[in-house]
């Protein structure tokens, strides 16, 4: 069997359904191979696109997104999505074409080694030299994009190996010396965790992206109600707890609500569940949590210790080791958890009352990022995927879409891609066609992939993208004022494309809302299409992200407003 | 960048069995670069195993570093096995080899000093020689030291190997 054949039944075996990319030279033997229609291939109007596509996919699905292009400019422009796809965990397969093995090396018309650009932004690559290593590589390829900690995994292909042949038979198991990840947790440490949160008069569930990874939020959301612990979540986390909850906090962190950050600062327990510490998180690491001790939950060792000393570590499967800590919990007898933390429940529900995250609409004035968010979710019952860009919007987003469910928040956490957000929701929609999907954007950020407009068109994809638009790189703009006094460089964009006719420029659909009341209309205008819709909200230009901890900053640094 | 330092800084000697493959030490010397580790030194081969290599390395840094390296080497698919053996018997060697300036009736001191520290002379010219030499670190680091002021022309270390001491293997 040719290579490119064996490329093709080795994703029909992993269950590979839908492949993003964009063609070229050296990777046409397989594109010509994906002509039979076995395997759906999306042409994307750019390489990043297909990656974060790829990614939007893998996130709203838990299955890794897949992803073709060619060799040298196809491969380095897969390069962002690959380092967005590592940091947040994300399990996508990328493959590129690359020149003929007997020319590698020799500068050969679009050679990039991209094995050697990519080796610290995946979780592993491979260049395959022999077409009787293809299956297996893809079999391996597969394996370790989502299992452990899920993460990016390349795959070079040379164009003379996906003409050559071979017999073809796809392996049924994988057996990679080096790489055995760690899911049970120790019982032991389980234990010793469980005895540890029964002792604490203040403890805190601080729960990240690896709760969603591991399916764990019924797990979560059984242990906050179980031990009465209040929970915080990170960006990524959001939706591994409901939203709207009396014992969640609100997201945590630089833009964390005042009652999650307040709570980290006091509490005496924090269990860490699948998250990293990140300094988006942390702020200055001295003040950070100063009267905790810490119980750390990972499946990637060295996510533990990384930036925190931690007391109690333990390594394994966040699904499984909630499980287990909750068995321990129940098998305690006599402790009334409610009644143990009622004075830290209590000083909780005070911080919430007093401090709720707060704007103002006036309904004649200039329409508010923030109320557009609260229409969206309104609208949408919160039933929606929401992905974002990157920007003040992002945070919006995060802080007035309430989500109650896993994998119905999309957004670049630990790169901060601005461009994700779109492709992220075509990939999303196209894995879930009817469900409606939404890009909070940025007219920032939007612009940075604009271009796949034309693939939502082509492929019919009901994808909406509603734009904050503020005229600026509202963000930006938000550290210069509070850091740079006021010096507004290079955050303006006064030329900015008339969004509408964009939209109907290439075909899909535009509508403009620049009032508080027109704002409902649009959203369920554009839900009711079931077309790709670009929606223009014009919102007020100088507003402002709040609570807002500056970088390297801690809780007494919090600025309200 | 390098991160902060709190701790008190410790060199170790890791040992890494990794898959003798084509860019696994890319891997490892892109890690230490991207994280901002050091090397201090880094010495690799093929072990009785063709297609396992084994590198000794040797890094420095405070408690979380040096525990971070670890981790992060593990966390390459391609690693296959990580010690720390700083924290474990060992034996460590490295072998020198050391062009000497012989000129000005030096001949004789130089080759005095071989003897003491049991170097092979293994290139003799008129006005040089080339010493090997094995040993620990205090041991290579003392020759070096007697040598310089003779005129030290030229030197070449092959790096630490290290193994642990008793009958376990790794
Ligand atoms: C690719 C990329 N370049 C630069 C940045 C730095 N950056 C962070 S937010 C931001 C502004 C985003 O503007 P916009 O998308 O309009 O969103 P807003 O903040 O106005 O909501 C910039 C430039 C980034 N995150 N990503």
């Amino acid at each position: 069997m040719q290579g490119a054949e064996i490329f093709i039944e080795s994703l029909l075996a992993e269950g590979v359904d839908t492949i993003f990319g964009h063609p070229g030279g050296a990777i046409l033997p397989i594109n010509d191979a994906l002509y039979s229609g076995r395997i759906r291939h999306i042409l994307t109007r750019h390489e990043q696109g297909a990656v974060h596509m790829a990614e939007g996919y893998a996130r709203a699905t838990g299955r890794p997104g897949v992803v073709l292009v060619t060799s040298g400019p196809g491969g380095t422009n897969v390069v962002t999505g690959l380092a967005d796809a590592f940091m947040d965990s994300t399990p996508i397969v990328v493959f590129t074409g690359q020149v003929p093995t007997g020319v590698i090396g020799n500068d050969a018309f679009q050679e990039a080694d991209i094995v050697g650009i990519t080796r610290s932004c995946t979780k592993h690559n491979y260049l395959v030299r022999d077409v009787k290593d293809l299956a297996r590589t893809i079999k391996e390829a597969f394996y370790i994009a989502a299992s452990g900690r899920p993460g990016p995994v390349l795959v070079d292909i040379p164009k003379d190996v996906a003409n050559a042949s071979t017999d073809f038979s796809y392996p049924d198991s994988v057996d990679i010396r080096g790489y055995r990840p760690t899911t049970l947790g120790h019982a032991g440490q389980i234990r010793r965790a469980a005895e540890m949160l029964a002792a604490a008069e203040r403890p805190v569930i601080y729960a990240g992206g690896g709760v969603i990874h591991s399916e764990a939020a019924a797990e979560l959301h059984e242990l906050g109600e179980f031990a009465a612990t209040p929970v915080t979540n990170t960006l990524m986390g959001l939706g591994g707890f409901p939203g709207r909850h009396d014992l969640w906090l609100g997201m945590l962190g630089m833009h964390g609500t005042y009652t999650a950050n307040m709570a980290m600062d006091q509490a005496d327990l924090v269990i860490a569940v699948g998250a990293r510490f990140d300094d988006r998180v942390t702020g200055n690491l001295e003040e950070f949590c100063v009267g905790a001790e810490f119980i750390h939950i990972d499946i990637d060792p060295s996510s533990i210790g990384k930036n925190i000393p931690v007391t109690l570590p333990i390594v394994g499967d966040v699904k499984m080791c909630l499980q287990r800590l909750l068995k321990e919990l129940r098998a305690m007898e006599g402790k009334d958890w409610y009644a143990a933390h009622a004075s830290w429940l209590t000083q909780i529900a005070e911080w919430q009352r007093d401090f709720p995250l707060l704007y103002e609409q006036d309904p004649d004035g200039e329409l508010m990022p923030q109320y557009v968010c609260e229409q969206i979710y309104e609208v949408t019952a919160g039933e929606a995927i929401i992905t974002t860009e990157v920007g003040q919007h992002q945070m919006w987003a995060a802080q007035f879409y309430h989500f109650m469910k896993p994998r119905h928040f999309i957004t670049s956490g630990g790169l901060g891609t601005m461009g994700y957000g779109f492709p992220a929701a075509i990939g999303a929609q196209i894995a879930y066609p009817d469900r409606t999907v939404i890009d909070i954007a940025g007219d920032g950020s939007f612009q940075m992939n604009v271009q796949e407009l034309a693939t939502a068109v082509q492929y019919d994809l009901p994808v909406i993208v509603a734009i904050l638009n503020n005229h600026s790189l509202g963000m930006v703009r938000q550290w210069q004022q509070f850091f740079y006094e006021g010096r507004y460089a290079d955050t303006s964009l006064e030329v900015s494309p008339d969004y509408v006719k964009l939209a109907e420029a290439y075909g899909a659909v535009g509508l403009r809302a620049t009032k508080p009341d027109e704002v409902r209309p649009a959203l369920e205008e554009a839900i009711r299409l079931r077309r790709p819709v670009v929606l223009d909200f014009v919102v007020k230009m100088t507003e402002n992200v709040f609570p807002m901890i500056p970088t390297g900053g801690s809780i007494k640094d919090m600025l309200l407003a | 960048m390098p991160r902060q330092q709190n701790g008190e800084v410790q060199r170790h000697t890791f040992a890494v069995l990794v898959e003798n493959q084509f860019g696994v030490l890319g891997r490892i010397t892109g890690l230490f670069s991207a994280r901002g580790f050091n090397i201090e030194s880094l010495s690799v081969a093929e072990t009785e195993d063709p297609s396992v290599s084994r590198i000794t390395l040797v890094t420095a840094g405070d408690d979380m570093i040096l525990e971070q390296v670890n981790k992060q080497l593990n966390r390459l698919i391609d690693v296959i096995k990580v010690t720390d053996l700083s924290e474990e018997p060992h034996v460590d060697r490295e072998m020198v080899l050391i062009k000497v300036n012989t000129e000005d009736f030096r001949r004789a001191e130089v080759f005095r000093i071989g003897e003491i520290f049991r170097a092979k002379i293994v290139d003799v010219t008129a006005k040089t020689y080339v010493l090997e030499v094995t040993g620990d670190e205090g041991k290579i680091g003392a020759v070096i030291d007697l040598l310089k002021p003779l005129g030290i022309k030229e030197i070449v270390r092959t790096g630490k190997i290290a193994i642990g001491r008793g009958q376990g293997a790794m």
